[in-house]
């Protein structure tokens, strides 16, 4: 009621009083807890270190530049793996969500009792472990190497494509579908001529912008061994090689900038 | 009745025959020379199998107890790190965000605004973690500052864009009223984008706490730490009850967060 | 009251929207501005605020040496506050009240952290009442703009616009998004707001007979110029053709 009627006169606030309270105890409360976690941070944290840091920065930027141009051939290799693991794993993780999301979807999945909470598992737990962990695990079961970074890539895309594709799938319009199933369409007809093409815009672009994340995820699965630019920049790190650390951030900076722009190029292309 | 027969034939994906027959070339040298160069090494992965299978029941039955203390304490101080790091990358977010749209500022403002997104964005948490750590120290403070430079490249991003999607004519109608930039802003555009941010907000919470568990692993602090400790002890036990334990808060965050945008909207 | 002196603008793609409009309009006046879609009548209204940045010419408001197109940014928002709007789509912030609504009008009045923590004035919000009481829609002011109909959004949006205690209305097609008989009721609100108050208004507007029901004056815009200055009363049917090219007018020009 923010109409407030006083003796001789009435007001307006926007809340009333007790909603007044309550926004203002909410901030206090927001407050309270940003500076309980902050005071809890801090006193983990060595200060000296941090009002140092900007010395250390420019200490570092110092070593990084001039960076060692030559360098940069050594990388094409790792640069090359590096957009295959993307790839590759891209639509390794694409083609397995797609079955997952249909088991997922609640107007698709054929029991909802048992397969779709186990398929919303499965789509959860990818989802929840990033990628470098899953190249952790990966590479003390295949190895270290490409591979790894390629499952690694993929199982994390799983979780992401499964997610956004199955609540696609949750928003397909029932009418068509409905006039399919009135032809007398069995289960596959509804799908190919019903779902399908409605989820495939939304599927592209899913997957579009998977891979975008994906160039980004698989610069670090080398940090762990799996493969790509990653260890290379992990070996330079060690090295304090900094002036080939550099060219390597450059890489990185110049492969994602261009990632975006291919996928900003075909998102135009085919909307 | 008519000689000719109708043929019907799907309408092809791709119109262009040309386009059609060279995209699939284009893929096929590609799979090809992907398979050419890259060195897999079959020999070590028959090997792996069943060192995997070993490796994999190693983790069976995951360990909550062993190691209680570090596990609990790994996730409070990645629950610090996430609302902490969280809320000082929105704050930095927005007065960028605003900068990024190109409705609303000007040219020079713009192009330096996308280049800070640009730049945050172009490095993974784990690569600006390494760095933050080498230059801060090991612990909590350089996973939260690397968790809030990505916050702002993310948050920035989506916002602008949202912002430039605005209603013209009800941030018009504020600015005809002689409202100045800041109410402008405060009237004719922040509600606008409001459910965007709240939205926004709680799904980077959400990335944040996940994200949280890998900057440890290089130094920066939280469950992460936790995670790496167990790895670097070969006890796969524990870094099963932790990777369990980070898989049910984020299914947690996630239906929470879910219903309260329902809830917002 | 306000004078344009050879108002051009050119927009940046080269579109050539307004050619030189030389236009006077005196105390109190309502004048309707019809034409075309695409004549340039938003773009004229909107470069008299200074919404739209006219190319070149003069907008001389109030008096003959208060030029608007040679005023800087804080000036021009004390002017803006003197000329009120009224939008075709309503053009209300859809996820505020429509108390704050009404407010916002006061923007130029109250400094920025008295705006941001919603505390108006008493005067202002006696306003208000007052005006949402004119209107009729005194009991929805706790309700959000996206839940009023088109008629009611648009009586708010005048709300909007007198709160300001304008000199002079910009109104852009305020009947074009609503029905016969709310297009009818909203225009004789905002000509009776206007004799009431001694406004003066320009009112862009599709609707020929409309226009000639309510304004005093008519001016025919057509591909940025004017080619009708006059009383509704002398709208031939030469005239609309000129304005709106071929067409049986008999049915229209009923008067
Ligand atoms: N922002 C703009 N950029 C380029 N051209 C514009 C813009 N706004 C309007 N125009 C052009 O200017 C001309 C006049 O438009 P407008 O003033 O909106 O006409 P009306 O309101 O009479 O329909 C039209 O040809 C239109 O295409
Ligand atoms: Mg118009």
């Amino acid at each position: 009621m923010p109409i407030i009627k006083q003796k001789d006169y009435k007001t307006w606030k926007k809340f009333d009083r007790k909603r007044d309270l309550q926004n203002w105890l909410c901030w206090f409360l927001g407050t309270l807890i940003f500076s309980f976690c902050f005071g809890l941070i801090s006193s983990k944290t060595i200060w000296f270190y941090v009002f140092d840091s900007h010395n250390e920065a420019l200490d570092l930027l110092g070593r990084m530049f001039p960076p060692e141009t030559n360098y940069f051939f050594t990388l094409i290799k790792p640069i090359w793996d590096t957009l295959n693991i993307a790839t590759i794993g891209t639509t390794i993780g694409t083609l397995i969500a797609i079955p997952l999301a249909f088991l997922s979807a609640n107007n698709t999945t054929p029991s909802k009792k048992f397969l779709r909470p186990l398929a919303l598992f499965c789509i959860v737990s990818s989802r929840s472990i990033n990628s470098v962990i899953w190249a952790l695990l990966l590479v003390a079961v295949v190895g270290p190497g490409v591979l790894a970074g390629i499952i690694a890539i993929g199982l994390r895309s799983i979780g992401f494509c499964g997610k956004l594709l199955y609540e696609a799938i949750e928003e397909i319009d029932e009418n068509q579908i409905e006039a399919i199933e009135a032809t007398g369409a069995n289960k596959a007809q509804i799908m190919t001529f019903g779902i399908v093409p409605q989820i495939l815009p939304a599927f592209t672009s899913i997957s579009i912008y998977r891979w975008d994340i994906n160039i980004r995820e698989a610069t670090v699965v080398g940090l762990v061994g799996a493969g790509g630019i990653g260890i290379e920049l992990d070996a330079q790190i060690g090295d304090l090689a900094w002036a080939k650390v550099s060219v390597i951030l450059l890489a990185i900076v110049v492969a994602v900038v261009f990632s975006e722009w291919i996928t900003a190029k075909i998102r135009k292309a085919i909307i | 009745m008519n000689d000719k027969k109708v043929i019907w034939k799907r309408k092809p994906l791709i119109k262009n025959r040309l386009l059609r027959i060279g995209l699939i070339l284009i893929i096929s040298t590609y799979l090809l020379s992907v398979f050419l160069t890259t060195e897999i090494d079959w020999q070590r992965i028959l090997e792996g199998i069943p060192r995997g299978k070993n490796f994999i029941f190693a983790f069976f039955p995951p360990d909550f107890i062993t190691r209680s203390d570090e596990i609990l304490a790994g996730i409070f101080e990645s629950l610090w790190m996430t609302i902490v790091a969280t809320i000082v990358g929105i704050l930095i977010s927005i007065p960028v965000s605003l900068g990024a749209a190109k409705n609303i500022a000007p040219k020079f403002v713009y192009f330096l605004s996308r280049g800070v997104i640009t730049l945050s964005r172009s490095f993974q948490e784990v690569i600006l973690a390494i760095f933050f750590v080498k230059l801060m120290g090991f612990g909590p403070f350089a996973g939260m500052v690397t968790l809030s430079l990505s916050t702002i490249g993310f948050f920035a991003k989506l916002l602008s864009e949202d912002i430039e999607d605005i209603n013209k004519s009800q941030a018009e109608a504020i600015k005809s009223t002689g409202s100045s930039w800041f109410q402008w802003v405060n009237y004719g555009v922040q509600p606008q984008v409001m459910p965007r941010f709240i939205g926004l907000s709680l799904y980077r919470l959400d990335i944040n706490f996940r994200e949280s568990a890998v900057i440890g692993i290089v130094g920066g602090g939280g469950i992460g730490s936790t995670l790496n400790t167990a790895f670097d002890r070969y006890e796969f036990e524990t870094a099963a009850a932790v990777l369990i334990v980070i898989i049910s808060i984020v299914m947690i965050v996630e239906y929470t967060s879910s219903h309260l945008r329902k809830l917002i909207k | 009251m306000l004078k344009t002196i050879n108002l051009k603008k050119v927009y940046p793609n080269g579109e050539e929207a307004l050619k030189g409009i030389n236009l006077e309009i005196p105390n109190g006046q309502v004048v309707a501005l019809i034409g075309p879609s695409g004549a340039g009548k938003s773009t004229f209204i909107r470069t008299i605020n200074r919404l739209v940045e006219p190319t070149s010419g003069k907008v001389y408001f109030a008096n003959e040496k208060n030029d608007i197109t040679s005023l800087n940014k804080s000036k021009l928002r004390k002017i803006r506050r003197q000329i009120g709007m009224i939008f075709q789509e309503f053009a209300l912030v859809e996820r505020l009240s429509v108390m704050e609504n009404v407010l916002s009008g006061r923007l130029g009045y109250v400094g920025f952290w008295n705006s941001f923590f919603r505390k108006f004035p008493q005067k202002d919000i006696e306003e208000a009442f007052r005006l949402l009481q004119r209107i009729g829609l005194e009991h929805m002011l706790d309700k959000r703009a996206d839940e009023l109909s088109g008629g009611q959004r648009q009586r708010v949006g005048i709300a909007r616009a007198l709160i300001q205690n304008p000199m002079l209305l910009l109104v852009d097609e305020p009947t074009a998004s609503l029905d016969p008989k709310n297009s009818r009721q909203i225009m004789r609100l905002i000509c009776e707001l206007c004799n009431e108050r001694n406004l003066a208004a320009i009112i862009n507007i599709h609707d020929v007979f409309l226009a000639q029901n309510f304004a005093e004056r008519i001016i025919g815009l057509k591909a940025g110029e004017i080619v009708y200055d006059g009383k509704p009363s002398g709208l031939s049917e030469a005239i609309l053709t000129k304005i709106y090219g071929e067409e049986d007018w008999s049915k229209t020009a009923a008067n």
